[in-house]
């Protein structure tokens, strides 16, 4: 498998514009057209689309009050946008298009983001000193461990998204190229026949089921951390 | 050795140390699935609070997926971005 492919590159400044940042594009207009189709007529008495995206914001409501608490609800349009892109992103491979979080970049973006929250919030709600204070504990030699713990977190919180992704799209590849090759040696070339039945069973469960999971994964460990430091 | 150059050598070796990487994979399988025993004992115990322990279980998971995720990493990295050959130009 090789990385993501360059699709253009922008006049100005020469910036490649890869297929995992076109995908993203795509994504984000699906859920923009979604948003705005959905409450284009807001009723009292819902009906058509707006009962589903009702249920959506209903859903990341309760899901973030009963994980982080009541007074942390603010933090649901942060964990809703994050698992709608990053479900819809997972889920890309469907589609056949490359999933975007098969790309450190994005991955290490958005687990940049939860990360900037978590320092920031922690600095707002404990003060400046009080935050410092939390490096130097249980004792000062703690110091560079409590460093290197605090950065481990959007590190393993990326690569867990991106190694998980990636290998699940390395193995639907390599299933791909052994059916092909299959059928090759059985001297079937004109029509598939083993790639089309046999990888839907891997796609369900490497895009599907992981992808899901691994949405859930991202957005709750988000919110425990830091609903963890603004507590 | 003969008629082995320096550039085929580190990529043999780099193949081995990916498979040798990928071992890694090993303790995250016993921990999950001792999570996961775990969360079937606790589920035969209580089986009103299900919904609860699998999210549990799941974060639990997750985390201690952390490490074999990081050997896998290296196993893509000597497999597709292999530094060692971009050392040897």
């Amino acid at each position: 498998m090789e990385g993501a492919e360059i699709i253009f590159t922008l006049p100005i400044l020469g910036i490649p514009v890869s297929e995992t940042v076109v995908n993203t594009w795509i994504i984000m207009g699906v859920l923009t057209l979604f948003a705005i189709v959905s409450t284009r007529s807001l009723n009292r008495i819902p009906k058509g689309m707006q009962n589903v995206a009702e249920a959506v914001v209903d859903l990341f409501n309760n899901f973030t009050a009963d994980t982080m608490g009541e007074q942390q609800k603010g933090f649901s349009p942060y964990m809703g946008s994050l698992a709608l892109l990053l479900l819809f992103a997972n889920l890309a491979g469907l589609f056949g298009l490359r999933p975007p979080t098969a790309d450190l970049n994005t991955t290490f973006a958005l687990a940049t983001m939860t990360f900037l929250i978590i320092h920031l919030g922690g600095m707002k709600k404990k003060g400046i000193k009080g935050y410092l204070k939390n490096y130097i504990e249980p004792f000062p030699a703690m110091l560079p461990l409590n460093i290197i713990g605090e950065l481990a977190f959007p590190v393993s919180l990326a690569f867990r998204l991106f190694g998980n992704v990636v290998a699940g799209a390395l193995i639907i590849t390599l299933l791909y190229g052994a059916l092909q090759s299959l059928s090759g040696m059985l001297g079937i070339t004109i029509i598939p026949v083993f790639q089309a039945a046999i990888p839907i069973v891997f796609h369900l469960y490497f895009d599907l089921f992981s992808g899901v999971l691994q949405t859930f994964i991202f957005v709750m460990l988000s919110m425990v951390f830091i609903s963890m430091a603004v507590e | 050795m003969e008629g082995i150059t320096g550039r085929e050598l580190v990529m043999a070796a780099s193949a081995i140390g990916a498979g040798l990487a990928a071992i890694a994979g090993i303790g995250p399988g016993i921990g999950q699935g001792y999570a996961a025993g775990k969360g079937a004992e606790g589920v035969g115990r209580q089986p009103e609070a299900q919904g609860e322990i699998i999210r549990t279980m799941l974060l639990g998971q997750a985390v201690a997926e952390t490490t074999g995720i990081y050997g896998l990493f290296i196993a893509i990295i000597l497999l597709f971005a292999n530094p060692f050959l971009r050392l040897l130009g």
